[in-house]
């Protein structure tokens, strides 16, 4: 079995994430230069639940490179519907790809498939599970704006299951980073990153009140409470309220804080923070873009060394 | 030899598993598939008295030796145990239990939403760690109660 998948953010050495961020540079200072690199070359999207913009972004990043797409459609309309496994649907598609990006509703689907294939597999979300390429996204906009080490980053949100914070979080612990997690007490870190946290010696603190930490971070990470995750209405409520951004919330920040957001947001950041210097989801989100073909290029490239 | 062990017979030929975690022994056969409907002798103590343990399961299972993955499987539920061979009432094997690194298609994942129990063609899969054992698909940690996993077929 090949190597250069990327399943999972525990995948990402600090190298191999310092390689990808810096091809990502590279490639926004001088797009040009990558517009015939993978010509010929064929990613297909195999999301087997909807995610317009993550599938957008790899299918816009693979056209970047010069090469095409082809996209499994919707689950309704494919033979998965009649019951096929993921593990032929991918074994049939490596026929027709030179990489797979995969989105799937359950967790360990993405390192179930990359078990089944010869080409790369890119793993586009995993139920609760790993979102690594919007890990590498996210450090790439913390790079830019703050460098990667001796950083305080704040968490904020539904860490239990949110999957590109638990990606996030493993992969901080490649760099001096103090990692805050903000949340409800119904909504911590689950149990196995909190062990991966602890077994890579990261420094983590969880609190249930951003204020208590957020004069000292250099980075809010926010993300959505999810109404379905509770059972009663008002107890939604209680809890959204206690995390949502604005600009009265930020008073108490650094003035150089960037507040990120993997988008798209319902209402825990206000509007009014989008014209602040703290907002800095929009940026992280264009820079999704240069941080995707940096990833293709390295995995697309190493496929046609590997093959001669 | 001491009159607690005297509460479970001895056996001319086969295996003794001693120092199992008290309340465990049932799930030890569970793990072995034995159920007594091949027609060995199986005998059990349950809550003996022990120096090591306070309270053990002691389990004599006749004219049957353990394999390793068998004793491999045993040392999750049962990290303590020892296992004795017995020829003609001598023990002429005796051996603690190892941990393995992980084991394959034993253990059913208790996540629901697992890939795993979702009826691809793969048999489950997980390490070892600390004090538990992890799913290599999910990353789900199972700590306590093990032996409710166990995907055993009766
Ligand atoms: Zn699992």
């Amino acid at each position: 079995m090949r190597q250069d998948h990327l399943i999972s953010a525990a995948n990402l050495s600090r190298e191999r994430i310092e390689a990808v961020l810096d091809r990502a540079a590279a490639i926004d200072a001088d797009p040009a230069a990558y517009r015939q690199r993978h010509a010929g070359a064929v990613l297909a999207l195999c999301f087997f639940e909807p995610s317009t913009r993550t599938k957008m972004s790899f299918d816009t990043a693979m056209k970047r490179l010069g090469g095409t797409t082809v996209d499994m459609g919707t689950v309704e309309s494919s033979s998965v519907k009649k019951g096929e496994t993921l593990a032929d649907t991918v074994r049939v598609v490596e026929g027709y790809a030179d990489a797979i990006v995969l989105r799937h509703p359950s967790e360990g689907a993405a390192k179930m498939a990359s078990e089944f294939v010869d080409v790369p597999l890119v793993n586009a979300g995993d139920g609760a599970g790993q979102h690594p390429s919007q890990t590498l996204l996210d450090l790439y906009t913390i790079r830019e704006r703050a460098g990667l080490d001796d950083l305080s980053v704040g968490i904020m949100g539904d860490l239990k299951y949110g999957r590109t914070v638990h990606s996030l979080a493993h992969a901080l612990t490649n760099f001096d980073v103090r990692q805050h997690f903000i949340s409800p007490e119904s909504l911590r870190l689950p149990r196995n990153v909190r062990f991966d946290l602890h077994e890579a010696g990261a420094q983590v603190r969880e609190h249930t009140d951003l204020d208590e930490v957020l004069p000292e971070l250099d980075v809010l990470y926010v993300t959505r409470i999810q109404r379905e995750r509770f059972p009663d209405e008002n107890e939604y409520r209680a809890v959204a309220g206690q995390y949502r951004i604005d600009s009265e919330t930020l008073d108490a920040a650094r003035d150089d804080l960037s507040v990120m957001h993997p988008l798209p947001r319902v209402d825990e950041i206000a509007p009014e923070v989008d014209e602040t210097q703290y907002a800095t989801y929009f940026e992280q989100a264009h820079n999704g873009i240069p941080v995707r073909m940096a990833l293709l290029d390295g995995l697309l490239t190493r496929a046609t060394e590997g093959g001669r | 030899m001491s009159d607690h062990e005297l509460r479970v017979s001895k056996i001319r030929n086969g295996t003794v598993i001693d120092h199992v975690a008290a309340g465990q022994a049932l799930n030890v056969l569970a793990i072995l598939g034995i159920d007594g409907s091949e027609g060995e002798g199986v005998s059990i103590g349950m809550n003996v008295p022990s120096d090591r343990l306070g309270r053990k399961d002691v389990v004599k299972v006749e004219d049957r030796e353990l394999s390793q993955s068998e004793v491999e499987v045993l040392s999750l539920i049962a990290p303590e145990a020892s296992i004795n061979i017995i020829r003609d009432y001598d023990v002429v094997e005796k051996s603690r239990v190892d941990r393995p690194d992980g084991v394959v298609g034993l253990l059913s994942c208790p996540n629901r939403n697992c890939i795993t129990n979702d009826g691809e063609p793969i048999a489950s899969k997980f390490t070892v760690v600390d004090d538990g054992v992890r799913c290599a698909y999910c990353d789900s940690i199972i700590r306590d109660g093990i032996a409710d996993h166990l995907d055993v077929q009766t």
